[in-house]
């Protein structure tokens, strides 16, 4: 039963701020990602829970233990490190008994725990090589084999699949997963790749500039993105945006783009006066091309009318971007979109619910329609 | 064409160098083994037949004070260099990894050190150990070769203590280990080219000096056995075969502690070189 709290943490390096105000709960068995850009402040965070870095305000506490001050050992926390930090001249073995030894553990059943962890991994036939003998998913396997023998409260990942190459980052995800659902161990990852992100966290957390941006299921950050950053950050391609100006308060929210267009969102209206500028987000998913001549989708919140400027074909999906007469640029992705070319008069539409408005602050105002 | 020619003048200056450095100790062995009047008739033949003699060597290892001397040596030499190599570490670790005020200061008074003859202050040593009652034992002689030797094992291991990644120095960190085993269990073993580098070029001058052990410990029973050769030099008569035997035997710990870390020794001069 590992829960860990974070209230109103800091991190200051002199005058410089890296963190501020992070609030953060992690649930026992939760598998939580921290993501952002590089410079946001997550692998601090990582190493502040960790106890390689000081905490400059505010309170970690680990199963209602505040820890702010107990070396790394003490708190009961394993890490793996990015570049894998094994010991290099020391064996599999050794590397994953290494801590075991000063925790007392007696030979034996350093044995028995080790071996238990090299089978788990499939390393088991590796335990008498060298580091420097092993390929990169091999020692990301003793890395995380060395944080298991030590049956931690609280597993910490700094983006550790960050060195391996494509389709093994894929897998190592996969069985990252499955060893989530085995140990039943509380964890906490940070990476910058919000596929990963999506993929493994039970909840994620959007970091930027040292600030938690938003914290929720990955549905929650796709559907009900907090604000600008986080909408751009999570999807890919990301979210396009377009300046609006509110036209109309009824009920729903309508807007006029640029050359006079008209799009009508279904978000909460609260602190939106007629006139005020804002921006309007729709994700290229959501996105439909209908006929020039067709009038458009029913309920159709936005239509753009423009020249395909490019095509990229991904295989499973197309992403197509546009040039609206506006002189709006615009991705679109779907899968049936083969008789798409360049230079072609296009018209795309979306939803009225499919349209996310945000503020002048980048603050996203609730849609409502948003199915969750 | 081009490149065989560059090759071949990097061999001549390499080899051309080697002759030059070597000569001289190919000088002393060949002749420790011909007799006194062969040495002078012929210095630089080879003994022949008629020539070859030991009895240089036996002179010089039938003598038993030549035994002490070594020991000696091996004595001040070995203890001068463990204490070198474990403090210079110790201390190169202190001032690379933790911060605290005065590093800088205190980085900057050690590699005073290397710029500053250590004989300059003689004088002021040796008055220093008569004060101390450490005339004529050998811990003066390892005391002086541990402030000789410090400065340089400083600078050349906190450059490489410095290359270690700070993640292996964490990963220990979390595994609950303390700072003095992070040190020896994982910093010391990472960085043993360079303590073998610092070893070998520390070693040399330490067994060869004549400087200190005249001065500081020139009895009977302290002496060294670069000291103790010049024992058969004298102002009238100078025993050859004895000084060139001793000379010969001299070189014998150097080149083998020398072999014993030379894989080392290579990786840790030419290590950073390629990365």
């Amino acid at each position: 039963m590992t829960q860990v709290t974070l209230t109103n943490v800091s991190k200051r390096y002199g005058d410089t701020v890296v963190l501020q105000g992070v609030d953060l709960h992690i649930a026992d068995g939760e598998f939580v990602v921290l993501v952002g850009p590089s410079g946001c402040g997550k692998t601090t965070l990582l190493r502040m829970m960790c106890g390689l870095e000081e905490i400059s305000g505010g309170e970690l506490a680990i199963d209602g233990q505040v820890v702010n001050h107990l070396p790394p050992a003490q708190r009961g926390i394993a890490m793996v490190f990015q570049s894998y930090a094994l010991y290099p001249h020391m064996s599999v073995f050794d590397n994953m008994a290494f801590g075991l030894k000063l925790h007392g553990a007696d030979r034996a059943e350093r044995k028995r725990r080790i071996e238990a962890a090299a089978r788990a991994l499939h390393i088991d036939h590796l335990l008498q090589r060298l580091p420097r003998e092993l390929s990169g998913g091999q020692r990301q396997r003793v890395a995380i084999g060395r944080a298991i023998v030590r049956d931690p409260k609280l597993f910490l990942f700094d983006e550790p699949l960050s060195n391996l190459d494509a389709s093994l980052r894929v897998k190592t995800r996969v069985e990252l997963a499955r060893l989530h659902r085995e140990l039943k161990a509380t964890m906490v990852y940070v990476t910058h790749d919000q596929v990963e992100a999506m993929t493994l966290g039970d909840k994620i957390v959007v970091m930027h500039e040292g600030r938690v941006q938003q914290a929720g299921t990955p549905v929650e950050l796709y559907e009900q993105p907090a604000n600008r950053f986080v909408a751009t950050f999570i999807g890919s391609p990301a979210i396009n945006l377009l300046p609006a100006t509110v036209a109309a308060l009824d009920g729903g929210v309508l807007l006029s783009l640029a050359r006079g267009a008209q799009a009508r969102a279904d978000v909460e209206a609260g602190g939106l006066r007629v006139g005020q500028a804002v921006e309007i987000g729709v994700r290229p998913e959501h996105l439909r091309p209908v006929g020039a001549e067709e009038a458009g989708l029913a309920g159709e919140g936005v239509r753009f009318d423009g020249e395909v400027v490019l095509v990229e074909q991904l295989g499973e999906s197309h992403l197509v971007y546009m040039r609206t007469d506006g002189g709006e640029e615009l991705v679109l992705r779907g899968s049936a979109l083969t008789k798409v070319r360049v230079g072609d008069r296009a018209r795309w539409c979306a939803p009225v619910e499919a349209l996310h408005v945000f503020d002048a602050d980048g603050q996203a105002h609730r849609r409502r329609a948003a199915q969750m | 064409m081009n490149r065989w020619l560059r090759s071949l003048f990097v061999h001549a200056t390499l080899g051309g160098y080697s002759l030059l450095v070597l000569f001289p100790i190919v000088l002393v062995l060949v002749n420790s083994f011909k007799t006194r009047r062969a040495i002078f008739d012929d210095p630089l033949g080879l003994p022949t037949a008629a020539t070859w003699s030991v009895v240089g060597y036996a002179k010089v290892l039938g003598n038993a004070a030549i035994g002490g001397m070594f020991f000696n040596s091996v004595v001040v030499t070995g203890c001068s260099l463990v204490l070198i190599l474990l403090l210079g570490a110790m201390a190169a670790w202190a001032l690379t990894e933790y911060r605290f005020p005065g590093n800088r200061l205190l980085a900057l008074f050690l590699a005073f050190g290397i710029m500053v003859p250590i004989r300059l202050g003689s004088v002021s040593i040796l008055q220093t150990m008569v004060a101390l009652d450490l005339v004529n034992t050998l811990t003066a002689l390892v005391l002086v070769y541990v402030a000789q030797g410090l400065p340089l094992a400083i600078l050349i291991l906190s450059e490489f203590i410095r290359q270690v990644p700070g993640e292996l120095k964490d990963a220990a960190r979390c595994d609950g280990v303390s700072e003095y085993t992070i040190f020896l269990r994982i910093i010391l073993p990472l960085v043993r080219p360079a303590v073998a580098t610092v070893g070998v070029f520390t070693m040399v001058p330490i067994w060869n000096d004549l400087w200190f052990p005249l001065i500081l410990a020139p009895s009977e029973a302290t002496q060294t056995l670069t000291l103790g050769v010049q024992q058969f030099i004298g102002q009238f008569a100078t025993d050859w075969n004895a000084v060139l035997a001793a000379l010969s035997l001299a070189v014998l710990p150097v080149l083998v502690v020398y072999a014993l870390l030379s894989r080392q020794l290579i990786r840790g001069i030419t290590a950073g070189a390629v990365k």
